[in-house]
């Protein structure tokens, strides 16, 4: 029988703070920000890196907000147009925001391209690259600016981990996690 | 013209913009899923504004958060006061405000310091 001890224990094992899954809709977010800043407590460095944190978990669920429809072709089960999202803290406090969602295939080598692009780049790199994109972006139709990732990789300061799991002929499954410390 | 007054909510900042004195301000947060939508009565104010301006304006961002999507509206308004600056009909100028411990909206002030032609100025809260 499905335990929720065991679903337990393994959430504390992967230091999971909060989790989701579903359909990330405007009032999701709305509430999700609201409980990760009614956490916004502890000394100056702490309230630093919750508000980074804050600020990259807006642009995740924006992310999967506005991609959200991308998979949702007549022939899709309503399960692929949910995604999975996950804050994690371990005990030395480094933060980790997960996100998982479909992607079409035929999505993948750019999406791919572009994470290796800005984990490729040094810090001033990035900047230099931030600031030209920013200068020439034009937006997507999705409303995006096509700044989002450069923005998680420099404001994290870390490099952007990802995976993509195939799942059938037209989607597959793409992970992205982000550490901030 | 009238002043263009906006309340501020949980993801969107307050604007108040007065043609009179020139002073504009926008002030609170700024992560609306479209804000494209949300900017665009700020555009259209401004264009009206250009058209007959105070001889100095001065437009003050205080942001706790803004969004990547909000970060490009924010160049658009820029380009507009560059423009109007260029112009010579009104001396615009921008003040960028942070707090202390604020890294990123620091950060945030000095790409647009770089990108931006207008007097620019980071100021600690």
């Amino acid at each position: 029988m499905f335990s929720v001890y065991e679903l337990y224990k393994k959430s504390k094992e992967a230091d999971i703070v909060l989790s989701f899954r579903g359909n990330v809709t405007e009032d999701f977010m709305a509430s999700v920000f609201l409980i990760m800043e009614s956490k916004m407590e502890g000394d100056a460095q702490q309230q630093r890196l919750r508000k980074k944190v804050n600020n990259i978990l807006v642009e995740c669920l924006q992310n999967l907000y506005h991609h959200m429809d991308e998979s949702d072709g007549e022939d899709q089960p309503e399960d692929k147009r949910s995604a999975i999202f996950l804050v994690c803290r371990d005990p030395i406090n480094r933060y980790s925001i997960v996100t998982g969602n479909h992607i079409l295939n035929s999505n993948v080598e750019k999406l791919k391209g572009k994470i290796d692009k800005v984990n490729a780049m040094t810090v001033e790199e990035l900047k230099a690259y931030y600031r030209e994109a920013l200068g020439n972006s034009e937006f997507s139709a999705k409303g995006g600016a096509g700044l989002g990732m450069i923005e998680m990789a420099r404001k994290s300061g870390n490099r952007l981990e990802y995976h993509f799991d195939p799942v059938n002929d037209t989607m597959s499954f793409f992970s992205l996690i982000i550490k901030i410390d | 013209m009238n002043s263009l007054v906006l309340e501020g909510t949980a993801k969107t900042p307050s604007i108040s913009f007065s043609s009179d004195s020139g002073i504009l301000s926008i002030h609170g947060r700024s992560i609306p899923e479209n804000s494209a939508e949300f900017y665009q009565p700020v555009y259209d104010w401004l264009d009206q504004y250009a058209l007959k301006p105070a001889p100095a304006t001065s437009i003050t961002i205080q942001l706790e958060y803004f969004n990547t999507s909000s970060s490009k509206c924010l160049l658009d308004i820029f380009r507009k006061l560059e423009a109007l600056h260029k112009s010579e009909r009104s001396e615009v100028s921008v003040m960028w405000m942070y707090e202390e411990e604020d890294e990123d909206m620091l950060e945030a002030g000095d790409d647009y310091r770089t990108i931006v032609l207008l007097p620019f100025e980071l100021k600690k809260i």
